[in-house]
C-alpha cells in the first residue's frame, strides 16, 4: 500500500475534469496532471453533478412537504421541515431586522443545501470511487464541498448579492462614500478604500475558503485513515477510526453548514445597514 | 481553479435559492404560521370561555341568593298570614261564643221567669184550692192534716 499512497490520495483528490487540453483537445482527463493542465476553461463534472443533484434533492423533499403543508396536524415529513424552517427563521429574525423576504430562503437553501454537500463527506471514501471506476469513471469526487470552485462559486454569489443589496439601499453614491470615508475622516480616502475593499472582498474568501478547508482536511483525514487498511489488525483499527472521526465529523458538518447559512446572513445585513458604526 | 465549476455552482445557487423561495419557504412558513394563530385563537377562546363560566357561576349564585331571600320573604309572609288569620279566627270565635251564651242565658233566664210566672199563677190556685178545701173540711183535724200533707206533696 505505501508504495502507491501518493496515488491513492492523488487519485482521490481529482475532480472527473471535462475541458480543453492543448494536446489532447476536449475530453476528459485521464491524469491529475491532465485535469491542471487543462486550466480554468475546464468544469469539474462530478462536483456540479453532485451538487446539483444534492441541491434538486432539497427541493424535492422540501417542496413535497411545502405541497403538502397543513396548518393542521403535520406529518413526518412536514414536521421535519418545518423545524428546520423554525430554526432558519428564528436565526435569520434574530440576525436580520430589515424587510427583505428572501434572505430567511436563501439561509434555509444554504444551510440544508451545504449539509448536504458535507454529508456526502460520510459515505465511506472509496465505495462511489470504485463503483465509478468499475462503470469506466476514472475520477469521481462525491463531495462537492471540497472543491474550492464549488464554495467560491458560492460564496462570491453571497459577494454579488451583498454589493447588489449595498447599492440598492444605500445607492451608489452611498456605497462608495462608504467605501472611501470610512474608517478614517474623508481625507484618507486612499487608506479607506484600501481598508474597506479588503474588508469586503476577505467576506467572500474567508466565506468559501473556511468551508472548503474543513471539508477538505475532513475528507483528508478520511482518506489518511483509509490507508491504513491492510491485514486483519490495521484494519480494524483503521475501521475504529473511520468510524470515529464520522462521529465527530457530523458535527463538524452541521455546524460548518449552519456557519455558512449564518455568516451569509450576517454579510447581507451589514449590506443593509444604513448607518454603520464600527 | 476552474471558473466554470465557480460559475456553474453560481447558476445553481441562484437557482435553488429561487426555488426556495418562491415554491418552498412560503408554504412551510405559511402554515406554520396559520397553526400558530389556531392555537392562540383556540388558547384566547378558552380563557374567554373560562371568564364566561366564572361570570355565570357569579350571576348564578346571585340569582339563586336573589331567589332565596324571596322565598324567605314569602315563606315570612305566609307565616305572618296564617298567625294573623289564625288570630281572626280566634277573636272571631271568641266574640260568637260570647254572643252564643249570652243568647242561651237570656233563654234560661227568660224560660225561668216563665216557669216562675207559671208556678206562681199554679202555687195560687193551689193555695186557694187548698184554702178551699180546708174550708170545705175543716172540722177533721186528721183529715185537715191529711188533706194539708196532700197540698204539701203537690207543691
Amino acid at each position: 500500500m505505501a508504495e502507491d499512497a501518493g496515488g491513492y490520495i492523488t487519485h482521490h483528490l481529482t475532480n472527473l475534469t471535462y475541458g480543453k487540453h492543448p494536446e489532447d483537445g476536449w475530453g476528459f482527463a485521464d491524469t491529475a496532471e491532465k485535469a491542471a493542465e487543462m486550466g480554468f476553461w475546464s468544469i469539474h463534472v462530478d462536483s456540479i453533478a453532485w451538487s446539483v443533484g444534492l441541491g434538486v434533492v432539497f427541493c424535492l423533499v422540501f417542496r413535497s412537504a411545502a405541497k403538502r403543508a397543513t396548518a393542521g396536524v403535520p406529518g413526518g415529513l412536514q414536521n421535519a421541515a418545518e423545524i428546520i424552517v423554525d430554526f432558519i427563521d428564528d436565526t435569520v429574525s434574530s440576525i436580520f431586522q430589515h424587510r427583505n423576504d428572501i434572505i430567511a430562503p436563501m439561509a434555509l437553501t444554504i444551510f440544508v443545501w451545504v449539509f448536504l454537500m458535507n454529508l456526502m463527506d460520510l459515505v465511506p471514501v472509496d465505495w462511489i470511487p470504485k463503483l465509478a471506476s468499475v462503470l469506466g469513471v476514472e475520477y469521481m469526487k462525491i463531495v462537492p464541498s471540497t472543491d474550492p470552485n464549488v464554495t467560491l462559486g458560492m460564496s462570491f454569489t453571497v459577494f454579488f448579492l451583498i454589493i447588489y443589496y449595498s447599492i440598492k439601499v444605500k445607492g451608489v453614491g452611498g456605497f462608495f462614500k462608504e467605501l472611501l470615508c470610512h474608517p478614517f475622516p474623508w481625507y484618507l480616502f486612499p487608506v479607506n478604500f484600501l481598508l474597506e475593499t479588503v474588508t469586503l472582498l476577505a467576506k467572500p474568501i474567508s466565506l468559501g475558503l473556511r468551508l472548503y478547508g474543513n471539508l477538505f482536511a475532513g475528507e483528508m483525514i478520511f482518506i489518511l485513515i483509509a490507508l491504513l487498511y491492510g491485514g486483519i489488525v490495521l484494519s480494524f483499527a483503521g475501521g475504529v477510526l473511520q468510524w470515529g472521526w464520522a462521529v465527530f465529523h457530523v458535527l463538524v458538518i452541521t455546524l460548518q453548514a449552519f456557519v455558512f447559512a449564518v455568516l451569509t446572513v450576517i454579510y447581507l445585513a451589514q449590506a443593509h445597514d444604513t448607518s454603520e458604526e464600527h | 481553479m476552474s471558473w466554470v465549476t465557480m460559475i456553474g455552482q453560481s447558476i445553481a445557487f441562484f437557482i435553488f435559492v429561487w426555488f426556495c423561495w418562491k415554491f418552498i419557504w412560503p408554504f412551510l412558513i405559511g402554515a406554520m404560521r396559520e397553526r400558530q394563530q389556531t392555537i392562540a385563537d383556540g388558547l384566547e377562546a378558552a380563557s374567554k370561555a373560562q371568564r364566561d363560566l366564572e361570570h355565570a357561576e357569579a350571576r348564578a349564585e346571585e340569582i339563586l341568593n336573589e331567589a332565596r331571600a324571596e322565598a324567605r320573604g314569602i315563606v315570612d309572609d305566609a307565616r305572618g298570614q296564617a298567625a294573623q288569620m289564625i288570630d281572626n279566627a280566634r277573636s272571631d270565635a271568641e266574640s260568637e261564643r260570647e254572643r252564643i251564651l249570652k243568647a242561651a242565658q237570656a233563654d234560661v233566664a227568660q224560660e225561668v221567669n216563665r216557669a216562675k210566672e207559671s208556678l206562681r199563677g199554679e202555687v195560687a190556685d193551689l193555695a186557694v184550692m187548698g184554702a178551699e178545701r180546708i174550708l170545705e173540711a175543716s172540722i177533721d183535724r186528721e183529715r185537715h192534716d191529711a188533706l194539708l200533707d196532700r197540698v204539701a206533696a203537690e207543691l
